[in-house]
């Protein structure tokens, strides 16, 4: 989508990143743009090896890029090393300095800009309740908690003020509990330091919980870029919609389009409303796609009927498997009541009704 | 402003440079006092032998025809120098079996100590370090000390009536040896340990759920997992075997000479450098020939295992 | 009841780790016990005493070549050190480039040459120089242990350096240190155990040196352990004893320094 210039913390313009010479090599970014807002809290989001990390190292400066520019608030960074950019880093590991205290290791970046003493005292005072850290500025970093490392990690890239703070999988070492607790708190920081946030995550829950925005990532290119709404309700491509969440695939014809919504004529014959993205030209061969939470099961006619295949418990819910007519297989979730069974059993005959506005047609 | 590809370029090249820079005084100090005077010695060996020491610049083969053969002083004719090829034979012998008996004491104190707790390790390790890092000479002179005749082996054994007078140990082959391998034998211990301590004994209990015997078990799957220790224990233990200088000297007596005694001589009383140092020459040549053919054999056992 | 069967079991073993142990320790054991031996003879024990620690001492000669060794050994091993450190980080952390298998080889020669050979060839180099310099110093052997002593200083530095965390050095560039307060803030203060070990390796290599030195040094020049070879060629004493305990005593607590540097990183 369109952005104005100048509102943007980072704009990525065209860059590629190719690792290797001659035959072996590999395009790790494949010309990829794309425009970060000011105080946004921004997700890469995809599965390992689409990117994501080596798009944050060249924002970052660890790695340089093979084509392309990097602008900072409208001035390009990309041929700048690591210790002259106004970005801070929060890394998978940590990283934490094992010889210092930590709050050395806040203090740090600001005595490398040469900060008064002082100054540095205050701050890193800042820092620590920032973090709820303050009792613990005197120990080596060896001698607390996974938890408390992650705080420490943010607090040091914090502390400098930078203008984007990028975090490469921060939470990934934590157990699911802590992961929770800290999710929570990175939002809370970014909502009190108003700082741009660059997340790395390859968590569909993490990045929907978080973001203001994700990009969706694969092979090296950035496949959607939208709020977490768009992502998961309007996916643009199949890699998208498979990726985030469950989905079912269905073949439909669309005709009709007007207003962003079309008619998709399914291979049932019945035809149901689906939303499509502008400038969708109607075809017979395209995909729609419908959340398993967005169908609903009836004993009567439904818009697609088949034969109950499967039934899989999953504590506050019950995934139902329905083999269709047309022989592909249709998921539909429903939500448990106490009282036993879903109502349904194993070779039961079906009909699957799809919600008003639950169908989206992909673009591809 | 150069592109970020510039700019990454010209990094990778400063580099590289610097890289040079830092490792220059390292390879300039073992150039001019290690490596280089190696090759000063290549050229002695083809020299004639100067009067008092040291060399005459003319050219001769004569160093090269004397390693293995001598001159008959009134015909000329050449025949085998006997003397020669007896202390290349004991060096070489020597050194071999050295690294045999190392291996054979060597390979089970590696697997005791391995195998003990996480906790005791670190103390059998440091005990097996400190003669490692204890002066190879004082290590000789206690070895000296227990086998001579009045030593600690020869006075228990007339005390215990086993025997009536001592057995003559020292300035034999058999004191060399037994000198070599007690002060080499940590030698051959710490890296086969090194490598012992990543084995992942869970294979082993695999091996035995397999049906293996013991002596399968270790024949089949420890010994081949701790090969590179091995074979970097027995590199250790050769080197210095094959140009052992003060076992021989302490131990073997004048008579029975090694190649380091035969070169020495060539520089002292014999004043014979270019002979000197194409014996010199001619150790080299051996370490090679036996590093080649464990690389040869450390890189066959890698195309089988991988 | 059955007996467990235990998987770390090889028959034999023991015995023989047992007795190398044994072996390794008893002659050394020998060695100290005579060093308090109050008779002249090196066979009977005549009771105990400390004059042979005496002698020793007041021997210029042993103090002397005691005193050389040290300064050789400091110095060889401060620079060795230093240029196995710079040689470390040129070869580490890199992707392959030209001329680093090189370096490595370069680097560990000295470790694949018997030191007979290389006695003989700083023999006869060194000859050639001091009738052109006319210069007969220390700094041969100087020289010479620095050289040898590279290979053994590079090891530790090298592993320590490998086994560094390179997003460390990351985090500090991402916290605006240029690479030269990198180096000094994060990779110094990480790498200085294996720089520790790899100066007590250098000085302890230094000062067990014979060959070599016996084959380098101009008259008058001895180190302790050419001066002891000499004098164990020449006949046996207890005063060798007591200067060997306490050579013996200096390595162990050498060792038991690096030991506790090692354990203190892992």
């Amino acid at each position: 989508m369109p952005d104005q210039p100048g509102k943007n913390a980072i704009e990525v313009r065209g860059v590629r990143k190719v690792f290797g010479t001659g035959e072996a090599q590999v395009a790790a970014l494949d010309t990829v743009s794309v425009s970060i807002r000011e105080n946004e809290f921004f997700t890469l989001l995809g599965p390992s090896g689409c990117g994501k990390t080596t798009l944050l190292r060249l924002i970052a400066g660890f790695d340089f890029p093979s084509a392309g520019e990097i602008l900072l608030h409208g001035q390009d960074i990309a041929p700048l090393p690591p210790f002259k950019r106004p970005v801070n880093t929060v890394f998978q590991s940590y990283a934490l300095f094992p010889h210092m205290t930590v709050a050395e290791n806040i203090g740090f970046g600001l005595e490398m800009l040469g900060k008064p003493k002082a100054e540095i005292k205050a701050r890193v005072a800042e820092m620590l309740k920032l973090v709820k850290m303050e009792a613990l500025s005197g120990r080596r970093t060896s001698q607390i908690s996974g938890g408390q490392q992650q705080r420490v990690a943010l607090a040091r890239a914090l502390a400098p003020q930078p203008k984007v703070l990028l975090l490469d999988e921060p939470l990934s070492a934590l157990d699911y509990k802590l992961r929770k607790e800290m999710q929570i708190e990175l939002k809370r920081l970014q909502n009190e330091t108003g700082i741009t946030f660059i997340f790395v995550t390859h968590d569909q829950e993490e990045a929907l919980t978080m973001s203001d925005r994700i990009a969706v990532m694969s092979s090296g290119k950035i496949r959607q870029v939208g709020s977490p709404w768009d992502i998961y309700d309007k996916p643009a491509e199949r890699f998208v919609a498979d990726f985030i969440g469950e989905t079912n695939f269905l073949t439909a014809a669309i005709s009709g389009v007007s207003n962003g919504r079309a008619h998709a004529t399914l291979k049932s014959g019945a035809t149901i409303d689906a939303t499509v993205a502008e400038g969708f030209q109607p075809r017979d061969n395209a995909t729609v796609v419908v959340r398993p939470e967005h169908a609903k099961l009836t004993k009567g006619k439904g818009d697609l009927s088949g034969t109950v295949e499967n039934i899989v418990y999953f504590g506050t819910d019950t995934h139902i498997h329905v083999r269709l007519d047309s022989g592909e297989v249709f998921t539909v979730r429903q939500q448990n009541t106490r009282s036993a069974g879903c109502g349904y059993e194993k070779g039961e005959k079906v009909g699957v009704l799809i919600g008003n506005d639950a169908a989206q047609v992909l673009r591809d | 402003m150069a592109s970020a590809e510039e700019v990454a370029r010209q990094a990778q090249r400063k580099d590289i440079r610097d890289r040079w820079f830092l490792s220059a005084p390292a390879l300039l100090v073992i150039f001019f006092a290690a490596t280089g005077p190696l090759l000063i010695v290549l050229v002695y060996s083809f020299l004639t032998p100067g009067a008092y020491g040291d060399v005459k610049w003319q050219f001769s083969p004569e160093a090269w025809v004397s390693v293995f053969l001598e001159r008959d002083i009134f015909d000329d004719t050449l025949s085998l120098a006997a003397a020669h090829v007896t202390i290349f034979w004991r060096s070489i012998k020597l050194a071999i079996v050295t690294t045999i008996a190392t291996l054979a004491l060597g390979f089970p104190t590696a697997y005791f100590m391995a195998t003990r707790s996480e906790k005791t390790r670190d103390l059998w390790l440091f005990l097996i370090t400190i003669p490692f890092w204890t002066n190879l000479l004082i290590r000789t002179f206690a070895v000296l000390q227990i086998i001579r005749n009045e030593g600690l082996i020869n006075t228990v054994l007339i005390k215990l009536g086993i025997i009536s007078s001592p057995i003559q140990i020292l300035f034999t082959d058999t004191a060399i040896l037994i000198g070599m391998a007690y002060v080499y034998l940590p030698l051959m211990v710490l890296p086969i340990y090194a490598s012992m301590e990543k084995l992942d004994f869970r294979l082993v209990e695999a091996g035995y759920d397999l049906y293996a015997s013991r002596f399968q078990v270790l024949r089949r799957i420890i010994f081949p997992l701790v090969r590179p220790g091995v074979i970097a224990g027995s590199i250790l233990v050769f080197i210095p075997a094959i140009g052992a200088y003060v076992s021989p000297s302490l131990l073997g007596g004048g008579k029975n000479m090694m190649l380091s005694n035969l070169i020495e001589l060539q520089f002292g009383q014999g004043r014979n450098w270019p002979l000197g140092s194409a014996l010199s020459i001619a150790v080299m040549i051996i370490v090679m020939v036996a590093l080649l053919a464990y690389v040869r054999n450390a890189s066959r056992s890698e195309v089988r295992h991988g | 009841m059955a007996s467990t069967f235990s998987i770390k079991h090889q028959p034999g073993f023991t015995a023989i780790a047992a007795t190398c142990f044994v072996v390794l320790y008893l002659p050394i054991f020998v060695l100290v016990v005579y060093a308090f031996n109050a008779a002249t003879s090196t066979s009977e024990w005549g009771g105990f005493s400390l004059k042979w620690f005496q002698s020793a001492w007041n021997n210029t000669q042993v103090i002397d070549a005691t005193l050389r060794s040290f300064q050789i050994g400091a110095i060889a091993a401060i620079l060795s050190t230093t240029f196995a450190t710079m040689a470390a980080l040129a070869t580490t952390r890199t992707p392959p480039y030209r001329g680093l298998t090189f370096k490595y080889a370069a680097i560990n020669q000295p470790l694949m040459v018997p030191e007979i050979v290389t006695g003989v060839a700083l023999l006869i180099f060194f000859s050639r120089i001091k009738i052109f310099t006319g210069y007969s110093g220390l700094g041969y052997l100087i020289a010479a242990h620095t050289a040898f002593c590279i290979p053994f200083a590079y090891l530790p530095i090298r592993a320590r350096l490998e086994n560094m965390d390179l997003t460390l050095e990351r985090a500090a560039a991402d916290l605006y240190a240029t690479p030269w307060q990198t180096f000094r803030r994060v990779t110094l203060p990480l790498l200085w155990p294996g720089i520790l070990a790899g100066l007590m390796l250098a000085f302890v290599i230094s000062l067990d040196d014979v060959v070599i030195t016996e084959f380098v040094k101009s008259g008058g020049q001895d180190t302790l352990p050419t001066y002891m070879l000499g004098q164990i060629r020449r006949g046996i004493t207890p005063e060798i004893n007591a200067i060997s305990t306490a050579f013996l005593l200096l390595s162990v607590l050498i060792v038991t320094l690096f030991f506790f540097i090692n354990q203190k990183r892992n």
